[in-house]
């Protein structure tokens, strides 16, 4: 379950102690296994609220629960266990410069204890599905757009997470490979994993209608 | 292939990228200019304290007692003043040991100042007793008055002032290379600190990435204080093999005051270090690691209370 209670969001401005709220009076619930399209132009706090989620921000104000477990009022100490069930695919990607596309995938399993000979298995058969089985020693700079995206997609479905949250996933991909994305997402969810995309990509979310969050101006303005 | 690979995470797999951001050139090399310090206060520590010992414990045990006219007859009892005297001593329980100085002995003690053997010069020698006391022991002063009643002008000298003296300067020599021990352990440890206080904000994003993918504040921190206990190693014994020559020279310089061993330096020098020195040299890597590691650990967990 993700449930936020009248969430605002400030993030620190330089000179000052905080600026702006860039989210206001954030208030809504999902149940598990739920699909959402997170919409809204840009500007509007889309990855904002995703940083909430995958607990990079504190909320300025109101309770977040992200997997039934209320955030601000957990140990520090239970809080990577919790990261290890939510997979995220970045704006930016956020792959690490100094690793290879495989070492990239495997770093979830590792930091999760799985294994060498399954994280093995698992990552070649993952960057086999994204369609990059002959990069997988390449560094992140050698690969295109859409390639670092597809690491950085694969990174994020590895571990199986109970919450994947992708901010803009299809940016750097093709009518095709967005397409593949949008079946693993489906497969995911059906397989009870709760799933929110944040998108701009009309034609996508109107060849997969679900429900969606809609933000403007830092306001949640619909939820259906 | 045998079985399935059971292995957690490659062996030297270096998620956080610290082989370029920990500097393996300048910590290992700034450790080892500390140990090589410590090494030089350790030896004068471990110095000091062997000296201070040794002139303590000769300054307060040992006791020398003059008879005049030995061989004349003891006023209280039969026999001469020097046996009286001696069954005295003997007797109390202050006193571990009483020799009389035989007629050699007292030539050899004598010979600066008086030329040839004492006795062709007419002179009347006092009977010289050493005595060697029970440590942390006076003698009482009912065994001075029986000494005085048996053999009167009997004097008794307990080794000169200077001798205290010389053992409180080794024991503040002492004092001072302990602190700077502790100041060169300071250093070290605000050395290892700044490294990897730089290493922390060059790798910041894959910090924040790794963190981000629910690595537990013990495995960050593990991971810097692993490189980092292995750099400070590293120059800890680089530094102590540096020291090691001045040490086995300082050693030779010093070894004729240290007279509880034999002076024979001349076939192995290496002899000359005291054994205590061997066995605190191997310390030093081993306590570069040990800061290396607190430090980072320390650091590292104080840093990354500000990542959400
Ligand atoms: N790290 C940040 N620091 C300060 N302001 C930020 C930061 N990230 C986003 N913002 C501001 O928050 C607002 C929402 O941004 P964002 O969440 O990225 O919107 P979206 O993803 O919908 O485009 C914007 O006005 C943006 O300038
Ligand atoms: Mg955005």
């Amino acid at each position: 379950m993700i449930r936020f209670e009248d969430v605002g969001l400030r993030y620190p401005a330089p000179g000052q102690a905080a600026g702006p709220e860039v989210l206001r009076d954030i208030d809504f619930t999902l149940p598990d296994g739920a699909f959402r399209w997170l919409l809204g132009p840009s500007g509007a706090g889309k990855s904002s609220l995703l940083r909430l989620m995958y607990l990079a921000v504190r909320p300025s104000r109101g309770r977040i629960f992200v997997l039934g477990t209320e955030v601000a009022s957990a140990r520090r100490a239970a809080l990577p266990r919790l990261r290890r069930r939510i997979g995220v695919v970045f704006q930016d990607f956020r792959l690490l410069r100094h690793l290879s596309a495989f070492d990239n995938v495997a770093l979830p399993l590792r930091l999760a204890g799985r294994p060498e000979g399954q994280v093995r298995a698992d990552v070649t058969e993952m960057l086999r599905w994204v369609g990059l089985a002959r990069k997988t020693e390449a560094a992140p700079d050698a690969l295109s757009g859409g390639e670092q995206q597809r690491v950085a997609i694969a990174r994020a479905v590895i571990t199986r997470p109970s919450l994947l949250l992708a901010d803009e996933p299809t940016g750097n991909l093709d009518d095709v490979q967005a397409e593949r994305l949008m079946q693993l997402f489906k497969e995911m969810n059906r397989l009870g994993t709760t799933v929110i995309v944040a998108t701009h990509n009309d034609q996508l979310v109107y060849r997969h209608p679900a429900p969606s969050l809609r933000l403007e101006n830092g306001r949640l303005t619909g939820s259906a | 292939m045998a079985g399935p690979d059971r292995r957690l995470r490659p062996a030297g797999f270096d998620e956080l990228g610290l082989r370029r951001a920990l500097a393996d050139r300048i910590l290992p090399f700034l450790v080892a200019a500390m140990a090589f310090l410590a090494a030089l206060a350790l030896a004068g520590f471990i110095g000091a304290a062997s000296l201070a010992r040794h002139w303590q414990l000769g300054a307060g045990s040992t006791l020398t007692v003059q008879v005049p006219e030995p061989a004349a007859p003891a006023a209280l009892g039969a026999g001469s003043r020097l046996d009286r005297v001696l069954g005295l001593l003997h007797a109390s329980p202050a006193i571990l040991h009483a020799r009389a100085l035989d007629k050699t002995e007292l030539d050899r003690l004598l010979h600066p100042w008086l030329g040839a053997d004492g006795a062709t010069l007419g002179l009347k020698l006092p009977g010289v007793i050493a005595v060697r006391l029970a440590p942390g022991v006076r003698p009482s002063d009912t065994l001075r008055s029986a000494i005085q009643a048996t053999a009167p002008g009997t004097l008794m000298e307990r080794q000169g002032s200077w001798i205290r003296r010389l053992s409180a300067l080794a024991r503040s020599l002492q004092a001072c290379a302990g602190l700077a021990l502790l100041v060169v352990a300071a250093v070290a440890a605000a050395v290892v600190a700044v490294a990897t206080r730089a290493g922390l904000s060059a790798r910041r994003e894959a910090i924040e990435i790794v963190h981000g993918l629910g690595a537990t504040d013990g495995f960050i921190a593990g991971r810097f204080a692993a490189r980092a206990t292995m750099l400070a190693a590293i120059g800890g014994g680089a530094g102590a093999v540096a020291a090691l020559p001045v040490l086995v020279e300082l050693a030779v310089l010093a070894a004729p005051f240290a007279q509880s061993m034999p002076v024979s330096t001349g076939d192995n020098p290496l002899a000359a270090v005291p054994a205590v020195l061997w066995m605190m040299l191997p310390a030093l890597p081993l306590a570069a690691a040990l800061i290396g590691f607190v430090t980072t650990q320390i650091t590292v967990r104080r840093w990354l209370r500000r990542l959400p």
